[in-house]
């Protein structure tokens, strides 16, 4: 109980950005012609936020097989780095893994990506609830906007900062948690180098390229985490 | 149109599949019975902290400097958030706070 409990609470923020979020995929959706069945079909079986926005062009515009899945490719590549950095957080995760694996959007990385949880709450149920909620949260705004539209009764303009503010508090977290500040200064860094030399549309995937080479390359350093063996590694 | 749009379906389909592969990619290569590679625990303790900055970034992407707002809306409500979260320690009330300032700026200020 105290593990949904704790689950619940940390996935507030992010209810609030998927309802939201969802809601405006739902109303995209539907006004290219596409209704609630197509909703929750992609809401289940995709479960990508913004690839779902990105898949609306594709399906309004009829995008062949091809350029459906080199689409596909470019936006959702992140999540080979969210692989990477969780494979040992999720290597004991029990029955549940495949789930947790399929369900690892950015708002749930940020929620399991520090891998610890306070005494008395269970991981590997924390895990699964906080994967869960925020999949339940998403189809549920996701549907809410197919079958509704836009009748929100108040302006809702601006309100997906909900999701910037939260990963600027684990960006704060992990800022006063660690000692050593050099990967967010890199993450930083060539994000902002990449941005400004590719522009908005294309930064991600040399952002992703740029911030595992400098990180490869500052293993060495001294005072790097986990640089005592040598030899294993390339 | 056909009753349902099999182009679109299978368009669905697609960016299930490749989605999911992207996802357990990294889990198939790493994650077998061998211990994982010392080189891809070292980037899963440095990784969290420089995607975290990767996905602010990515956020604020379509921020126009030279707009009329300069993005000083995006600007004063992230530093809201991170003073917020440095003073209470509350994710709820920083996201919160953070989110319904930008709304202000958006909707009434920078209108």
């Amino acid at each position: 109980m105290k593990t949904a409990r704790y689950a619940f609470a940390r996935s507030l923020p992010v209810m609030a950005g998927y309802l939201v979020l969802g809601l405006g995929f739902g109303v995209l959706l539907q006004t290219k012609g596409y209704g609630a069945g197509w909703a929750l079909a992609m809401s289940v079986l995709v479960y990508a936020g913004s690839m779902q926005y990105v898949a609306v062009d594709l399906l309004a515009g009829g995008a062949s097989l091809i350029a459906t899945a080199l689409m596909t490719l470019t936006v959702n590549a992140r999540h080979l780095f969210y692989g990477v950095s969780m494979v040992e957080r999720y290597r004991d995760a029990g029955p549940a893994k495949p789930y947790l694996i399929f369900a690892l959007t950015d708002e749930t990385y940020s929620l399991v990506c520090s891998g610890d949880v306070p005494a008395g709450v269970d991981r590997r149920r924390y895990f699964f609830l906080v994967s869960l909620f925020d999949q339940l949260y998403w189809v549920a705004g996701s549907l809410a906007g197919a079958l509704v539209g836009g009748l929100l009764p108040f302006d809702t303009t601006g309100i997906d900062f909900s999701m910037t503010a939260l990963f600027l508090v684990v960006m704060t977290e992990q800022w006063r948690a660690a000692r050593d500040h050099t990967a967010a200064l890199v993450g930083l860094g060539v994000s902002l180098a990449c941005l400004a030399v590719f522009g908005a549309d294309n930064f991600l995937i040399p952002a992703m390229v740029g911030i595992t080479l400098a990180l490869t390359l500052l293993r060495r350093r001294p005072g790097a985490p986990e640089q005592e063996d040598a030899h294993a590694s390339h | 149109m056909l009753p349902i749009d099999l182009h679109a379906a299978a368009q669905v389909a697609v960016i299930a599949a490749v989605t999911v592969l992207l996802r357990f990619l990294p889990f198939v290569v790493f994650g077998g019975g061998r211990p994982t590679p010392k080189y891809v625990v070292y980037l899963a303790n440095v990784l969290p902290c420089a995607i975290m900055a990767m996905l602010v970034v990515y956020c604020l992407r379509g921020v126009d400097l030279a707009g009329p707002a300069h993005g000083l809306p995006e600007l004063l409500a992230a530093a809201a958030v991170v003073a917020l979260h440095l003073w209470r320690k509350n994710t709820l009330l920083s996201i919160a706070g953070g989110t319904a300032l930008y709304m202000v700026l958006v909707q009434l200020v920078f209108v």
